[in-house]
């Protein structure tokens, strides 16, 4: 299938699998705890095609030195070879580097987590929280499908029994504990093609994009982060739109959390 | 003496399994193999050019495996991303373990890829992973004499065991883990493998075991091909 017949179908509103610009694919689904004996947050988010895993992990480290109460947050994304026949084996490329620093920065300038409550022992001993993001189907748009994975995990996440006396993690032992979170922020992924924006690309319409802005919108409406890519400028207005957008489809996509 | 194990189960008695293919859409096949807690994904893409072209081979095409454990998938601490001696060796016999049954000659200079993640983990990953391998090349429709079906077995305490898991392998008094893969139609070992001190009679006697297990994996494999071609509008067999 050809870019330009990608874009000719969005300038008379049409797409290729016969939905709206401004549909996001069905079914949209979250399932918690696909890895819950191992992970201490996990979950699965399936849009349309598109399928990802997110986990979380819990350790107890050092925390930065310009932030000696704050726990601390690390997220990545490996785009695996199993999802999609264009991805390769081999260290984290810029893709997905990408893609794990935007979701990172919804999560993190939301304040999504309550970083003081992760501190055990000011400038020695905080809680880390290492969240990973694995797509099993790429079938396009991974950024939405990642953002809202991560999340997922975060709420599904408990932390494992600590003894402090000998400062050391028993996994085998859960507690009902959940992470301290404050916000939810959700990442909506504008496109725009020819004089069309769509949301929900599939991988076609990714390749024939000009411009795309992700857009993460915290539970009060606020905007959290934005990402713009593609090689195509954008004019203020359209930017004006594409967060209207993005404000707009977000609301759906949380109560898909909820 | 083990005489009763952690999870009530009987010497031979296999964790309960659930198996599944066509589970990657994006892939020319693919499967997801779940024993007890452990929960292996495969996906197969090719046959396809390989690159560099100086592994190619003119003959016939290559096999070329990839275990990869998720950095949430263990139970303990995070598993840090990317290859580790452990995961390049597993890859390999994973590689050894399928290759008997594989028939490449008409795939000159093209690679197949098998991509192995496992989500949870709980014993016997590399055992489900060839497990789900094999279905996932049946399902991608290369050309196979036989599928592979894969199980651990081994001794706990003195016990010979079927399907050790993780608390098992970790058992005080000591454990053997022995990972086999079998050709089930022919009962061949394709993958052997021994951590532990062993004699050869409780050796044959677990592999014995093995055999048993390899044949019911079998039945769960070959059932879960059917159902994938039923559902996609085939006449069933």
């Amino acid at each position: 299938m050809n870019k330009d017949y990608i874009a000719s179908l969005i300038t008379k509103n049409m797409r290729e699998d016969g939905r709206d610009l401004l549909e996001y694919r069905k079914p949209i689904k979250i399932e918690y705890g696909i890895s819950a004996k191992s992970a201490e947050g996990s979950a699965r988010v399936i849009i349309g095609d598109t399928e990802v895993v997110a986990g979380v992990k819990l350790d107890v480290g050092e925390p930065f030195p310009d932030t000696p109460d704050d726990g601390v947050l690390m997220v990545g994304a490996e785009l695996l070879p199993l999802s999609n026949p264009e991805f390769e084996s081999g260290p984290p490329d810029i893709q997905a580097v990408e893609l794990a620093r935007v979701i990172d920065r919804g999560i993190r300038e939301s304040n999504a987590i309550d970083t003081k409550k992760l501190c055990i022992k000011p400038g020695e001993k905080v809680w880390l929280v290492f969240l990973d993001i694995y797509p099993i189907n790429d079938a396009g748009n991974l950024f939405d499908a990642g953002a809202l994975a991560a999340i997922a995990a975060l709420k599904d996440a408990k932390f494992p029994f600590y003894d402090k006396k000998e400062e050391k993690i028993d996994y085998h032992k859960k507690t009902k504990e959940p992470l301290p979170l404050l916000d939810e922020p959700i990442e909506c992924t504008v496109l725009k093609i020819k004089n069309g924006f769509i949301v929900d690309p599939i991988i076609e319409e990714e390749k024939a994009m000009d411009a795309r802005l992700t857009v993460a919108i915290t539970k009060n409406g606020n905007i959290c982060a934005l990402q713009k890519g593609g090689e195509v400028p954008v004019t203020i207005e359209e930017v004006d739109k594409m967060i209207d957008i993005a404000t707009q489809k977000t609301k759906e996509l949380r109560k898909v959390l909820q | 003496m083990y005489k009763k194990r952690f999870d009530d189960r009987k010497f031979d008695e296999l964790r309960p399994i659930s198996a599944k293919t066509g589970v990657v859409k994006r892939a020319d096949g693919s499967a997801m193999f779940r024993i007890g807690n452990t929960v292996a994904l495969a996906a197969v893409y090719g046959p396809r050019e390989l690159y560099p072209k100086f592994l190619q081979s003119p003959e016939k095409g290559i096999l070329r495996c990839n275990y990869n454990m998720m950095s949430f998938s263990g139970a303990g601490e995070r598993v840090r991303p990317g290859p580790t001696r452990r995961s390049k060796e597993i890859s390999l016999v994973m590689e050894k373990a399928l290759l008997p049954v594989l028939d490449l000659s008409d795939y000159p200079n093209a690679v197949i890829d098998v991509f192995v993640e496992l989500l949870q983990t709980d014993a016997g990953t590399r055992c489900a992973g060839i497990t789900a391998a094999a279905m996932a090349l049946a399902d991608a429709g290369i050309p196979m004499k036989d599928l592979v079906s894969s199980i651990s077995v081994g001794l706990v305490g003195n016990t010979v065991v079927v399907d050790l898991n993780k608390e098992e392998e970790d058992y005080e008094e000591g454990s053997v883990d022995i990972p086999i893969a079998m050709t089930p139609r022919t009962n061949e070992l394709t993958l052997l493998q021994l951590d532990g001190i062993i004699s050869k009679d409780k050796l044959l006697e677990a592999l014995q075991l093995g055999k048993k297990a390899c044949q019911e994996i079998y039945k769960i494999q070959q059932k879960a091909l059917k159902e994938s071609y039923s559902v996609a509008g085939g006449k069933n067999e």
